[in-house]
């Protein structure tokens, strides 16, 4: 498979605080030498709590915000060497939604407006072709022709994000970040939404980084899942491998602890103890090791390698082969 | 004996501006002492309309307009207000998806919590206190004489939602009303919260209302379902009945269309609609005839199978 976009060792690093004379700033690394790569086609689904540092990777790659170190390697070029002039013409490649639905699409355009936007920033249509390709657009993600002059009020919550998708792939891009998209989105609605993403891909050869926190739709979109616990990349596989027997303790413990539609299944079920550490102060070593019930006195030490467990199944872990223990189905 | 909570034909109006929106439309349900029914649907179905009339706390311009609420015997609905204020907190009890919601941000933790045991229990402030620091080292918040001292905003939002628990538990309720109680945590924390619920729960003999749009948290929780649509109830079962054998075309879409971990499928299946507004019955209008409106009306709950109820006309 043929790379799209490759991210190496990705860092950024927040400050908080410090505003007032004496009082002490704080650094959170919000994001930690982060590295994957994305091939041509694939969903990679990007997984972890409220925090882990999902969201801020999806925006340093477009340049939402700019990156401490790394890089971010699109078509042999550094996205984040590029000047703004040098990178406009690239975003047109890259394009993202957003998880609400409400705040992303600005409250006075009409929906027609809006998808046409990018199209008449980039200069890739205008007047009455313009019009045919927004009208033929809404169309394609399920929205009749006639909403062009309507509102963004005027439409559900689901309606909505598919004004999103439709004003992400105006430009036909090949490469979409998408940012919890379904989960601001009840249960019906969410796998409407889940299905158009993955009918547009096939139809449009998008590549997708899917960035999420529910396990469940994270699974049934990705071919390869990655997750996040405090700014880094804990493991990254196939999904199928990754769900049916992780390598990493977190994983594991992430996948306990989704609720299950089962009620034939044991109600109690082993739970990770305690809480996500500050990110301010993170655990020395592997983040983990406070709550990991294979920890021993090195995983205080060492932050474990990210290293290939075979057949591309990554995991950063001292104690990889032992993960699965405690895997409650 | 009779349940410990018999809702009847309760119809919660809001007379807005824009006109009357029927939010809860005429549902029936019980709760036996110890409990949990879980009410399961889509934003706007009334699942938290309904739960708030239980209360009698329906915002302006909202309003019971028909129905009943037996609680232990007594109908809620016509109590005075004193005496109502006397069964929230001590008799039946409520937390809310998000903690602030509850929570005061300019008191400290154990003023919060000591306040409840005070106006309900009669205790003194030092004893208070002391049963504050009880409660939370119940709800297994790690050093709680420290937190007693503590405001809100210097908790994480698990330790919030378990704060909130220890005041809901104060006056050992004999009915919690939970709405969402986990939404807004993460999925490792909702775990520990729902695993603490259900602990408190056989520990204490309470009875639960758990209002959720998670079928997984359901199936890990309720002992009885009720599905609800448009403020009325479509299914309402055991808990394995609604799983294993759903009889409303509803349900059924409501189950197929959730990703599965583990079983993982080509396409997932959708319930028909883009979300319609509030009042809207396209979906049951789109229903096989045995379940769809007649002449504007709807059918009433049949009981197909011993306790399950699912509205439909009869064969």
């Amino acid at each position: 498979m043929e790379p799209l976009l490759e991210v190496r060792d990705l860092s950024k690093a927040f400050r908080s605080g410090g505003g007032l004379p004496g009082a002490p700033s704080r650094r959170l690394q919000a994001v930690d030498r982060v590295s994957f790569t994305l091939f041509k086609g694939e969903t990679l689904g990007l997984v972890g709590e409220s925090g882990c540092g999902k969201s801020t990777t999806g925006r340093l790659i477009l340049r939402l915000l700019e990156a401490d170190e790394g890089q971010v390697l699109f078509g042999g070029r550094d996205l984040l060497k590029l000047s703004p002039g040098e990178m406009r013409p690239l975003r047109r490649n890259l394009q993202m939604i957003f998880q609400d639905p409400y705040s992303s699409l600005n409250p006075r355009m009409k929906v027609g407006d809006i998808v046409g936007e990018p199209l008449r920033i980039h200069g890739l249509a205008r007047g009455p072709e313009l019009r045919g390709e927004v009208t033929a657009l809404l169309e394609r993600v399920g929205l009749e022709a006639g909403y062009y002059d309507r509102y963004p009020h005027e439409f559900s919550g689901g309606q909505r994000q598919r004004v999103g998708i439709a004003r992400a792939l105006a430009v036909r891009p090949s490469l979409i970040i998408a940012d919890e998209p379904v989960s601001a989105l009840d249960l019906s609605i969410q796998a409407q939404v889940v299905n158009l993403l993955q009918d547009l891909q096939q139809e449009f050869a998008l590549t997708y980084l899917f960035i999420a926190h529910d396990l469940s739709v994270i699974e049934h979109i990705s071919d390869r899942v990655a997750v996040m616990y405090l700014g880094r990349i804990v493991e990254l596989a196939p999904a199928e491998a990754l769900y049916r027997a992780p390598r990493h303790p977190y994983s594991e413990a992430l996948l306990n602890a989704v609720p299950v539609p089962d009620p034939d299944r044991p109600r109690n079920r082993p739970l990770v103890k305690g809480e996500v550490p500050s990110a301010f102060d993170p655990p020395s070593g592997c983040h983990f090791h406070p709550r990991c019930p294979y920890a021993q006195e090195i995983c205080g030490r060492e932050r474990p390698a990210f290293v290939d467990q075979g057949n591309g199944h990554f995991a950063a872990c001292h104690f990889s082969e032992q993960v699965g223990k405690f895997r409650t189905f | 004996m009779p349940p410990l909570l018999d809702v009847r034909n309760l119809m919660t109006y809001f007379f807005t501006a824009g006109g009357l929106v029927k939010a809860v439309r005429g549902v029936d349900f019980t709760i036996e002492a110890g409990e949990t029914l879980a009410l399961v649907g889509e934003s706007g179905c009334g699942k938290s309309m309904t739960a708030l009339s239980l209360l009698r706390l329906v915002p302006e311009p909202g309003r019971i307009v028909e129905g009943q609420i037996f609680f232990a015997g007594n109908d809620l609905l016509h109590v005075p207000d004193e005496e109502m204020r006397r069964v929230r907190g001590n008799q039946i009890a409520m937390i809310f998806q998000e903690p602030m919601t509850s929570l005061n941000p300019v008191l400290r933790i154990g003023e919060q919590i000591a306040e409840v045991l005070r106006l309900h229990k009669g205790q003194s402030p030092a004893k208070a206190l002391e049963t504050a620091g009880e409660l939370l080292h119940r709800v297994g918040i790690p050093a709680p004489k420290q937190r007693l001292r503590e405001y809100p905003h210097q908790l994480s939002g698990g330790m919030r939602q378990r704060v909130v628990i220890a005041m809901a538990l104060a006056c050992d309720p004999r009915l919690l009303i939970a709405d969402e109680p986990t939404t807004a945590l993460d999925v490792t924390i909702q775990a520990q919260i729902m695993d603490l619920l259900r602990q408190l729960k056989s520990e204490r003999e309470m009875a639960t209302l758990l209002i959720t749009h998670d079928l997984g948290v359901v199936a890990e929780n309720a002992d009885r379902v009720a599905i609800m649509y448009n403020g009325l109830i479509l299914e309402y079962a055991p808990v394995r009945a609604i799983f294993n054998d759903p009889r409303h075309p509803y349900t059924r879409g409501l189950l197929a269309c959730i990703p599965k971990l583990g079983k993982k499928r080509r396409r997932l299946t959708t319930v028909n609609g883009q979300g319609g507004g509030n009042g809207s019955l396209s979906f049951l209008d789109r229903c096989p005839p045995d379940f769809a409106p007649r002449q504007g009306n709807l059918p009433r709950l049949r009981e197909v199978a011993p306790g399950h109820l699912v509205r439909r006309w009869e064969d």
